[in-house]
């Protein structure tokens, strides 16, 4: 049995046959997770500095060199390592006076931050699958994003109390831009809301709610979807990037629609995380500053901003280590030719687009299979998992390891 | 999927009988559910008729890829998710501990388990579509969000 580590759900239950090197049986993976795997046999990056191979040790001294003589250095990526990992990490940037932010920051981070602060109730999936009766999808597509969300939590399994589950004691509802794979499981309980109008959509449940005539959307389906809610025995909010994305600051009318309904009955909410470690790294920062992201430790003191958000560090800063992320593939174009233009450092295990324009390429362990450690899963629940082979490669942890014992 | 409409339009629609059916309709039902073949409909090798036979085949051939039960898997469109693995009723009951709570299988009693990334089908007889006395059961189909399971 070993953790796949393809998505946030670190589903525990997975058996792999190895035979001369590759894969040659998964069970009960999915198809996110089996790619995810399979591409460790292709495009693994070798320790280079300036486009030139050369040998761990040389690799590992030169990122040394570079991050110590840097004024400003910023870290970035950390939601596909392991908490030891990123723990290393929050340390290394104390230590240098650095900035240091993960993929949150463009991502699920405002979400996440009233999740952890406990300013929305959450739960723990098994809650959902033991109890949910309502399910609700706000602008996230679980059946292509977290393949086995609704196989193994939300919607199909028998739980404590839903003994007769999808059957008779459960509904999906899904609200998104267009008729997503999931929404189509959802039959008649599929919301369309026009891009960016997540808002108007959030108001007229309120108005529902209050008894009132909805303004927005087919009224006679905003009443019937109040209806269900009001109905609810134990209802869960998974939002993912297309609500967050559609309320940006709004996000306190996310907050007021979750109080509202926890006065009639109970509803908890719970972020559709994407990388499989990123709640890890959003919890480790927040107990060590009191911040999930954008920190900036320069100067000895700790401070929090837009200011520090890779975003605008990737264009004050001298240096750059990218840990477990592509951010010039998935960044926008001004900030990814900043970070290219910096003395940039890559820790992956596979090539991309930023090993590809890093000064100083160090590869890594792969988590789950090469790499053993813990992790967060969406709901914070904490997974461990061992290595599934041995290999030579050093697991993140222990690159960051070796690079603070060169400073 | 094809229908038995769509075959019995294209048949002579004769009623000749010499199939063993009473009706053109039996027939088409009956090709449906591979129970005859074309070859058994004395009027459609008429070569006046060679048109609707070729048509016949073509619309005919997806089916020879189907199960005992009818059931059809396409690899390509399948997510990996396990929805019908956990909600197939044949899967819950051989493992209650596994299957009925979100979790793959470890036997081999269950029909439907996902491998290499595609759900793949196994002990067929076990399917409640199986045999005479079957029972339409959609569990598998009705949870696919990729239409990637479909049923003759």
């Amino acid at each position: 049995m070993i953790v796949c580590t393809g998505c946030s759900l670190l589903c525990e239950d997975i058996e792999l046959v190895l035979k001369d090197g590759a894969i040659s049986q998964a069970k009960n993976l999915c198809r996110k997770g089996y790619g995810h795997f399979q591409a460790l046999f292709i495009e693994r990056t070798r320790p280079m500095i300036d486009g030139r191979e050369v040998s761990l040790d040389q690799a590992i001294s030169k990122a040394a060199e570079i991050l110590k003589s840097a004024k400003s250095p910023l870290f970035y990526g950390w939601s596909n390592s392991t908490l030891e990992a990123q723990a290393a990490g929050i340390d290394l940037a104390r230590r240098l006076g650095a900035t240091i932010d993960d993929t949150s920051s463009f991502c699920q981070g405002i979400l996440m931050e009233l999740v952890l602060t406990g300013k929305v109730p959450t739960c723990t999936l098994d809650d959902v699958r033991n109890y949910a009766d309502t399910i609700v999808f706000w602008g996230a597509d679980p059946s292509n994003s977290h393949p086995r969300h609704l196989s193994r939590f939300a919607y199909y399994p028998r739980g404590e109390k839903r003994q007769k589950s999808y059957e008779e004691e459960r509904i999906c509802i899904a609200v998104d831009v267009r008729k997503s794979a999931t929404a189509r499981l959802c039959s008649n309980y599929y919301f369309r809301v026009p891009p960016g109008q997540d808002v108007e959509f959030i108001e007229s449940i309120l108005a529902v709610l209050d008894g009132k005539i909805p303004r927005f959307g087919d009224k006679k389906r905003m009443i019937e979807l109040g209806t269900v809610l009001r109905k609810t025995e134990y209802g869960v909010i998974f939002p993912g990037l297309g609500m967050v994305y559609s309320l940006q600051e709004k996000m306190d009318l996310l907050v007021r629609l979750v109080a509202k309904l926890n006065e009639i009955t109970t509803f908890m909410v719970l972020p559709m995380v994407d990388h499989y470690n990123m709640r890890g790294f959003n919890q480790l920062l927040l107990d060590e500053t009191g911040f999930i992201n954008r920190v900036s430790f320069q100067g000895g003191t700790t401070v929090h901003g837009p200011e520090q958000s890779v975003m605008a560090a990737a264009k004050s800063c001298d240096a750059a280590l990218v840990i477990g992320s592509d951010p010039l593939s998935a960044l926008p174009f001004a900030t990814a030719r900043a970070l290219a233009k910096t003395s940039l450092i890559a820790i992956d295990p596979r090539r991309s687009l930023t090993t590809d324009a890093a000064k100083v390429v160090i590869p890594s362990a792969m988590y789950g299979l090469e790499a053993g450690g813990t992790s967060l899963r969406l709901d914070g629940v904490k997974i461990e998992f061992e290595p599934f082979f041995k290999t030579e490669l050093l697991s993140d942890e222990q690159i960051l390891a070796r690079i603070k014992e060169a400073i | 999927m094809v229908s038995a409409m769509e075959i019995y339009q294209l048949l002579p629609r004769e009623a000749c009988k010499e199939c063993g059916y009473t009706s053109c309709m039996a027939l088409a039902v009956a090709l449906l559910n591979r129970e005859k073949k074309l070859e058994d409909c004395p009027s459609l090798l008429n070569p006046k008729y060679l048109d609707k036979f070729k048509k016949l085949k073509e619309l005919l051939a997806p089916l020879e890829k189907a199960s005992e039960t009818g059931l059809i898997i396409h690899p390509e469109k399948c997510f990996g998710c396990g929805n019908c693995v956990v909600a197939c009723p044949v899967n819950v009951a051989a493992e209650p501990t596994r299957c009925a709570v979100g979790l793959g299988p470890q036997g081999e009693r269950v029909i439907l388990a996902v491998e290499d990334g595609v759900v793949k089908c196994m002990n067929i007889k076990e399917c409640k579509r199986f045999g005479p006395n079957r029972v339409l059961c959609n569990a598998c189909t009705v949870t696919c969000p990729s239409q990637a399971i479909e049923f003759v």
